[in-house]
Order: structure tokens, then sequence, then C-alpha cells
């Protein structure tokens, strides 16, 4: 029996052709293309008068310079609203290229096309726009005052607002013994990947058919779109994604002005235009997340069980709503964690500002919402003068109480049912390896030494793979080469590896023997993308069943060539053969040959199928009706409903007196998605994770002005932690198989960053003695914090959180 | 209005090249255009983020803050240099892919090149040291943990070589500083 692959800390296939040069990315690609620049908004808002090209008609080696007046039919409208839902009142969502308005710093206005980049950027230099300034609007504070509004047309700039309640919170919350409030505030980050978006487009004028590159999260909804807009059928359209660096989810809009202007310009010229995008169009064009202040109101009893729970939300949308409003909802949805709430009542406004996008960025609004939840445990401890992991603890759903309907809504339209967790376990997992309940102890001796430390809790439950579905194909060559495809696409989850492992169990192939293809429309057209921690659990389980339905395939062709019966029959190391004879079988290559009936014969291997060779079955067709040529499966798998990973993370900060100097001296995390498809992968994507999470917490924000100029938009500017920075993680496993999927997976691409501001926060609140309400916190805000504090601007936490009920003022 | 070019030779890898560019042409956009070598990679274009870093005459280099003009007379290496010309990887390449020092792996190359230089200076570094190494290369994907672990493993891997390799340890100046 070959080793099982699944579960096994394999090593990557795909590091061969990237640690030697020879990866494939976006801007590899199209060294004879033409390259796009783009005049942008200098201004938060305003209203294009006039645009000036002569200036950059004299430039050599200048190709085209369009403008909104330049297209024509789908692609002189609105883009489209990805995500549609009933609470949005008024969806905007830019042009191309601007119209009439321009709605934050960075939008695109004019597009060049020249001979290379630095041609480009010269022309965009020399091309001058007219702009009548209008009144920005950027912070939720402005928003929601609605005193200036975004959108000529709306009176407010309110894009969206929901409601979902179970039970009745507010009079729960009346009635109930204990009652508090919080408000919290979180501000702007993005996902930064260190390669920025790019597209490359080939038209190829006498086939009419469009070849896009694009490094993008989704290949079959870049497709779908640029077709609609571009007025070509879906067959006339491929895309292809090359080697992607990094997404984190800012990928996953499309399409975006760029993804459209590059095809469309490609087939106007014939000719192949690509546009890479550069740093500082990343910051301030793509898209950023997080921003959200939160009012919450608790009501709970004295074992500090929650009652009621309801939830205020104000979430900075940016100037256009193209991806809807799935983070707030997976805010107000994932916000309940492990935890049981009581009546719960959450309310959002979604609220356009004169700034970036807001799309999903790895969490995609659950890091807000295990904010909002953990920072009222935490409060609740210290109200009660309670120990925090016990109140947690009071609170959790059982392992026997599952399937778990919470009742509401999740982000996919369908019910929010945890389908497994064990969360007593990972509490004590975690509270066993960062040493919880002797911390007290600890922290006590370093305060006699004049030092400050603290340690934090945090618990969530994630959403991931959700549907609606994803394919796979696999075929047998007759050289008995194993090719894979899914649809979705990967930046460097590794899915090239975690693939071939689990279709190397299910064939029984060996790995060295398995090529995969992600995010080829060519290969699989029917996909949906990579976001919401689904590859492996989606395509991972899509390529397990088509995996089955080729195995099926094989061992009844050579059942028949073997003459025994496919039960008796068992796939090792590419060979079939019959269980407890190994001597009798034949190889899957051979098998493959059989599956194809031939005419004519190609080379030694393919006349084994020829029509004169062999014993035929004069009764029968040589391929049966139900049949069909060739050694292949493919199936496709699409879930009930989302599955539920959860994990805890503990933390222990040190605070510097004198300075305020964060530092963190242990990161641990307790992790549960299900079974490891590759334990190697899975504690890269918790390392990379956390390090996002404790760059939330600590370090990065977007900084825009009140004129709505962000004024980080460089990585001298941004803080984006280097090794530094980042703590060691220390990681433990629990594995609550998913009963949803055939593999038992669930989802782990996100899980690291999600509770890094809650748990930071919560630890620092413990080093210094008054509530964290704000993140991210840099040293100089602490400093600032501590001297409020000391004058008595902020109130000394009532309780103490330590075992010993000793007060921490 | 045209731009004034320059013929300019590049000794890369090993190998002669020449190229046609503009005197503000980037080192960086050089060798991945001119020359093909795309596995050097850009993430900033200011020289923060390290992704573009090239060996000139052995030291790392941000080759998005030189001009191509500049670089003749010098010797380059990039990623595509780093193998033995037999294929055999470098022991910095190698020790990546062991411990998972890659994801995405756009900034790798960057790495590859900082850490390969590193090692020639510092061939036993402390887990300390192997942090600072690495500590002006930006990575989005890995938090640097395993990056880190890849640094003191390709330390293992090269005193594992030199202590096999004929001349014993001293073949790669290794235990220097046992
Ligand atoms: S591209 Fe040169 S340092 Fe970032
Ligand atoms: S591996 Fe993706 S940025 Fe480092």
């Amino acid at each position: 029996m070959a080793t099982r692959m699944f579960g096994m800390p394999v090593q990557r296939t795909e590091d061969e052709r990237l640690i030697t040069g020879k990866g494939g990315y976006l801007d590899d690609l199209g060294a004879g293309a033409y390259a796009a620049a783009f005049v942008r908004s200098p201004h938060a808002h305003a209203r294009v008068r006039d645009i000036d090209v002569t200036g950059a008609l004299d430039v050599e080696g200048l190709v085209a310079v369009y403008t909104h007046e330049d297209l024509s039919g789908p692609m002189a409208e609105p883009l489209p609203l990805l995500i549609p839902h009933p609470a949005i009142l008024d969806g905007r969502t830019p042009y191309a290229l601007a119209k009439e308005y321009v709605h934050y710093v960075g939008e695109p206005v004019v597009m060049v096309v020249a001979r290379d980049r630095y041609v480009a950027e010269d022309a965009v230099g020399r091309i001058a726009v007219d702009y009548e300034t209008l009144d920005p609007v950027v912070g939720i504070e402005a928003a929601a005052r609605a005193e200036r509004v975004v959108h000529a047309g709306m009176s407010d700039n309110v894009a969206a607002h929901l409601v979902q309640e179970v039970g009745d919170a507010r009079a729960a919350i009346a009635a109930a013994p204990n009652r508090i409030e919080l408000d919290l505030d979180i501000e702007r980050s993005a996902c930064t990947p260190m390669e920025g978006r790019g597209v490359y487009a080939r038209w190829d004028g006498r086939d009419a058919m469009l070849r896009l590159y694009s490094s993008t999260q989704t290949a079959s909804g870049v497709r779908a779109a640029v077709a609609a807009k571009l007025g070509l059928q879906l067959g006339q359209v491929e895309v292809v994604v090359p080697d992607v660096g990094g997404g984190f989810g800012v990928k996953i809009v499309h399409p975006w002005p760029e993804e459209l202007m590059v095809p469309w310009a490609a087939r106007a010229l014939g000719h192949e235009v690509k546009w890479a995008e550069d740093r500082r169009e990343h910051f301030t064009a793509a898209a950023h997340e997080r921003a959200q202040r939160q009012h919450v109101t608790v009501g709970f009893d004295d074992e500090g069980r929650l009652l009621g729970l309801d939830v205020d939300i104000l979430h900075d949308n940016g100037a256009y709503l193209p991806y809807g409003i799935i983070v707030p909802i997976v805010t107000s949805t994932q916000l309940l964690g492990p935890y049981k709430p009581g009546a719960y009542r959450v309310e959002f406004r979604s609220l356009y500002t004169t700034t970036a996008i807001v799309t999903p960025y790895r969490g995609a609004g659950r890091p807000q919402g295990v904010f909002a939840m953990e920072r009222t445990m935490d409060a609740i401890a210290a109200h009660l003068g309670m120990d925090r992991a016990d109140v947690r603890a009071a609170n959790f759903i059982q392992p026997e109480e599952m399937p778990y309907d919470q009742g509401l809504l999740f982000q996919d339209g369908r019910p929010l049912i945890y389908d497994s967790g064990d969360y007593p376990a990972s509490l004590e997992k975690i509270k066993k390896l960062v040493g919880w309940d002797d911390f007290t102890a600890y922290r006590d001796a370093a305060r006699a030494e004049g030092r400050k430390v603290g340690i934090g809790l945090a618990c969530y439950v994630e959403g991931t793979g959700p549907g609606p579905y994803e394919g796979g194909h696999v075929q047998v060559e007759t050289s008995g080469k194993v090719r894979v495809a899914t649809g979705l696409t990967t930046q460097g989850q590794g899915h090239q590896t975690a693939l071939a492992q689990i279709v190397a169990d299910e064939l029984g192939v060996p790995m060295s023997d398995i090529s995969v293809t992600t995010g080829d429309t060519r290969r699989m057209p029917y996909s949906v993308g990579t976001f919401a921690s689904r590859g492996a659990v989606m395509s991972g389980s899509a390529v397990a069943l088509a995996a089955r339905r080729l195995k099926e395939k094989a061992l009844r062709i050579a059942a028949d060539a073997l003459e025994a019966d496919a039960e008796d029959l068992e796939i090792v190391d590419g060979r079939v053969q019959v269980r407890g004879t190994p001597s009798a079988g034949i190889e899957l290559g051979t098998v493959a040959v059989l599956s194809n009936p031939l005419r004519y014969a190609f080379d030694e291997a393919s006349k084994a199928a020829t029509q004169f060779t062999g014993a035929a079955d004069y009764t029968r067709p040589p391929v049966a009706a139900d049949d069909e040529p060739g050694l292949e499966g493919t199936d496709f798998y699409s879930p009930l409903r989302s599955t539920f990973a959860s994990g805890m993370h503990a933390v222990v900060v040190e605070t510097d007196p004198e300075t305020a100097e964060i530092r963190i001296l242990r990161y641990c995390v307790v992790h549960d998605c299900g079974k490891l498809v590759n334990p190697l992968i899975v504690e890269g994507q918790v390392h990379g994770g956390v390090a996002q999470g404790v760059a939330g917490a600590l370090y990065e924000r977007m900084e825009y002005d009140s004129g709505g100029q962000l004024l980080n938009a460089s990585f001298m500017d941004f803080l984006m932690p280097y090794a530094s920075e980042v703590p060691k993680v220390e990681i433990d496993h629990l594995e609550t198989p998913s009963p949803l999927n055939p593999l038992g997976i669930k989802g782990a691409g996100e899980a690291g960053v999600i509770p890094g501001a809650a748990v930071i926060a919560a630890a620092v609140e413990d080093a210094e003695g008054f509530a964290i309400t704000r993140m991210p916190v840099s040293p100089s805000e602490l400093f600032h914090l501590r001297r409020r504090f000391d004058k008595g601007g902020i109130a000394p936490l009532p309780g103490a959180y330590s075992r010993t009920g000793e007060a921490n003022a | 209005m045209s731009e004034e070019l320059h013929e300019i030779r590049l000794r890369v890898n090993g190998a002669e090249h020449t190229a046609t560019v503009p005197a503000r042409r980037l080192l960086s956009d050089c060798l991945r255009q001119d020359l093909g070598l795309t596995g050097t990679h850009v993430g900033c274009e200011h020289g923060v983020c390290g992704a573009c870093t090239v060996r000139v005459d052995g030291r790392p280099t941000r080759s998005c803050l030189m001009f191509a003009v500049s670089a003749q007379g010098h010797e380059i290496t990039t990623v595509e240099g780093l193998a033995e010309p037999d294929g055999t990887l470098h022991p910095v390449q190698r020790a990546f892919r062991e411990c998972h020092g890659l994801q995405c792996g756009f900034c790798t190359p960057g790495f590859l090149t900082v850490v390969s230089a590193y090692l020639e200076d510092n061939p036993d570094p402390t887990e300390e040291e192997a942090r600072e190494a690495v500590g002006g290369n930006l990575c989005r994907c890995t938090g640097y943990q395993n990056i880190v672990k890849a640094v003191l493993r390709a330390a293992e891997i090269r005193r594992e070589e030199a202590a096999a390799a004929p001349g014993g340890e001293r073949a790669a100046g290794a235990g220097e500083r046992r």
C-alpha cells in the first residue's frame, strides 16, 4: 500500500520554478505588448470639466489616448454591481474611465497606451485635466453626518442598511441583571500583496478570440465580465491566470476598470496591451478594508452568560460598491463566534466616502466582528471580576449541540448553521499552550521588576468554503501521467501540491505523475473563484469526486482487459492490479489507451486500442451508449452550505513603561480547520495570517487627510511589517472534521488574521489596566491613552481579569 | 520628442549581454524587459521591499534604485544565476523549498539573493541574526517564520556540504565563527 499523501507535510511542487526565477507572473508575460498607464484623479471629489491631451501627442512612442468619450455600448455604462442584495439602497459603481465625476484620489480618468511604460508615463504627465473640485467626504463620522454627500442624486451617504434579529434583543438586554455598552473603532488597512494587479490582453482578429491574462482571484468571473462589457460571446474569451504574487482578497474584485480597458484597447488597436499596477496605484486605486465604528450593547447574567446582544455598525465602503455588502454582512454574522448570543440584533449602515473602495481583505469583515465580540467578552469579565476564559467558556456552543443554527442568513445567502467544532477542547488547548493559568504569577513577578506585561485571548469561528460550486477535471494520459484542472485560481496557497495530494490518494498514482492547472478557463470554464478560504474545501472536494469517477471507469475497463471483477481491483503506484495478486495488472496508461478505441495507431502504445487487435465484443458498439472515450473524470462539488472552521489565539505582550512601545512576547494559536491536507501549507497560512493580524493591530492604517489624500501611499510610510515586527507563532491543531464534504476539510486561508486585533487589544489592555477600544494602537497612541488615563480621562477597568481577583488599576 | 539611447554591455550570471536603453532605464526593467530575466521582481520601485534585489559584484543591491547604464562593468547575479550551471540548486534555494519559505513566491528572488550573500559572510548565524539578515525585505505571505528557518537551514546545508567536500570544512569558509 502506497503512503497516503493526504495529511502529509509534502514539499510544494510549485516551488521548483519559483525559486529559480522561472515563475511566470503577469508582468513577466507579453514582452512585445504595448504598455498602458492611466491619468488618475488627484482629487477626492471633483467634476471633470475638460481633458486636454494635446500636450501628449508629440511624445514619441505614444500609441493611443482614450477617455470616456471613446467608449460606447456596455463599456460606457457603469461597472457591474457584482453581488446584489435587497439591503442595498443605492448601489453605485464606477465607470471604466470616469464619465463626469471622480469620487476618490486615484480614479482612472484617461488611458494612455504607448510603446513602453516609461513613454506611457511621460504622456500621462502631459495630459491636462481641468477639474471643478467638490467637497470630499472622508471618514465614517463625516459620511454618517451627511452634511456633504458623495454621490449626486443621493440625500445621504447610506449605500445599504440591514437589520437582522433573532429574538427580542433589546427587551432581553433591558431585563438582564447586567448591562454594558461599548464604542469600538477600527481603521482601514489593505491586502497589499507584493505583486499588484495586472492585465495583459491578446486579441486575435482572424479568429475573433480574446486571450486575457489577469492577476486575479477569479478567471471565470473575469471572463464573464469582460465578455459582457466587450460584447463578446463567452466562447470568444479565454482567461488564463498566471502565477499570482499574492491576493488576500483584493484580486477577487472584477472587473477592475483596467481589466476592461486593457482588452478593449487591445481589440481596438489590434495589438497586445499590458498594464502592470505600480505600488502607488495599488495603494490609492485598488481596494482597502476594515474601517468600522461599532456600538455594542450587551445584557448578561451574573455568570457572564449573554442574554441579549445589540450591535450597531457603521461601515465605510469607500467611493463605490462594486462588491456589494459582503464585508458588513460577514461582520454582523461572524461576530457571534463560538458563542450563543441569547437574543441578537445587528444593524449596519454601509456608507459612501470619497476614498478607495472597500472590498474583502483576508478575514473579510471577521476581524472587526471578532473585535466587537471579544472586546465585549473581556468587558463582561472585567465587570463581573471573572476570568476572561471562564466568561467565554460559559457562552460556548457545546460540541453536542452541533450542528448549531444561529438563526441568521450568512454571506452565501444560506442559513448560518455551524457544521461541527469543539470549542471547549480548543480553549483547553490554548490555555495550556500559552500557560493561561500561570500567567498571573508571571505578571506579578514582571510588575515587581517594573515591567508591564499582559495576556489576551480571542476566539473566532470562520465560515469557510462557501458555494455555489467548483469543478474538477482529471485525465489520465496514455503515458500514465495525470492532468488535473480546477477553475479557481491560486495566489500562493500551494493548490498545485494540495490538490495533487488528494488526487494521488484517490487514484493511487504517485504525486510526481500529477500536474495541476488552476485558473484557466480553457481547462475548466465553470468556476467561481478563490475567496473565503474555499480553495481546499471546494476544489479539493471537486477533484476528489472527479478522480473517483475516473477511477470507477479505469477499474471497469481494466476489469474487462484482465477478465477480473472490478471489485477485486486496486490501483497501486499507477498500476491497476488484482488485490492480492499484484502480478496480474496493467498500467493506468494502458487503461487510458484502451479507453479510447482507435482506428489509427500512432505509436506502440496506441496499437492496443486499434480495431483489429484484441478481442472485440461484436454485440456492443466500441463506445457504449452511456460511455465516452478517454480516461477522464469531471465532477462538481456544491456544498449545502459553508463549513465552519474555528480557532483561538492567545498573546503575551510587554509594553514599555516609558516609550509605550508594544512588544509581542508570545503568540499562540489553536486552529481547527478540520482535516489537514498538508500541515506544512496550513501552518504557512496561519503564519502569514497572524503577520497580517499583527500588522493590522499595531502598524497598518490608511492615513487619509480631510481632503481625501492618502498620505502614506508607499512602503516608506505604510508600515507593513518586516521580519523584525512579526512574532514567532506557536501552533497547536485540533481536527474536527466537517461532515459536509467528502474529505472532512474546512478552509484555512484567512484564519490567522481574524482574531489579531482583538487578541492584541486584550493583551495591551491587560498590561495597562484600561480599556483599549480603537485599533490599530501605535506606541504614540498608547502613550497618549496613558496620559489621559493618568489624568482620570479614562476609567480604570472595573474588575480584575486575573484569577486571583486582584484589581488591575 | 525622442530620447537618446545608449548601447550598454552587461555581465549577468556570467554571460555578456548587450542592450540599447535610455539613460533613465532602471536596472530592474533592463534585466526583466531587455534581457528577459524576469526572475527579478519589482514590488515597489522605491527601494523599500527588496523584491528586486540582485547581487552586484557580490553585494545585494536593489535593482530598482540603479540605472542600467551604471551597471556596466559590474558582475551581476540574479536569481536565475544562483543555481550551479548543471542545475544543482543553491543551498538557499533548497532550504526555502524544504522549509516552505515561500508561498506566492513574488518576494522570493529578493530573499534568495540577499541570503546567498549573507551566508558567505556569516556562515553560522543564530536565529536572531538570521531574522536580522532578512530584515530589509518585505514578504506579505509567510509571516517570515519559515524564511528565518530557511536561512538557518541554508547555513546548515552549506556547512554539511563544505564538510563533505574535499578539503573539508574550510572549503566554504564554514566554522569560522565556531
Ligand atoms: S522593487 Fe526595488 S525595493 Fe521594491
Ligand atoms: S511569498 Fe508571497 S510575498 Fe513572500
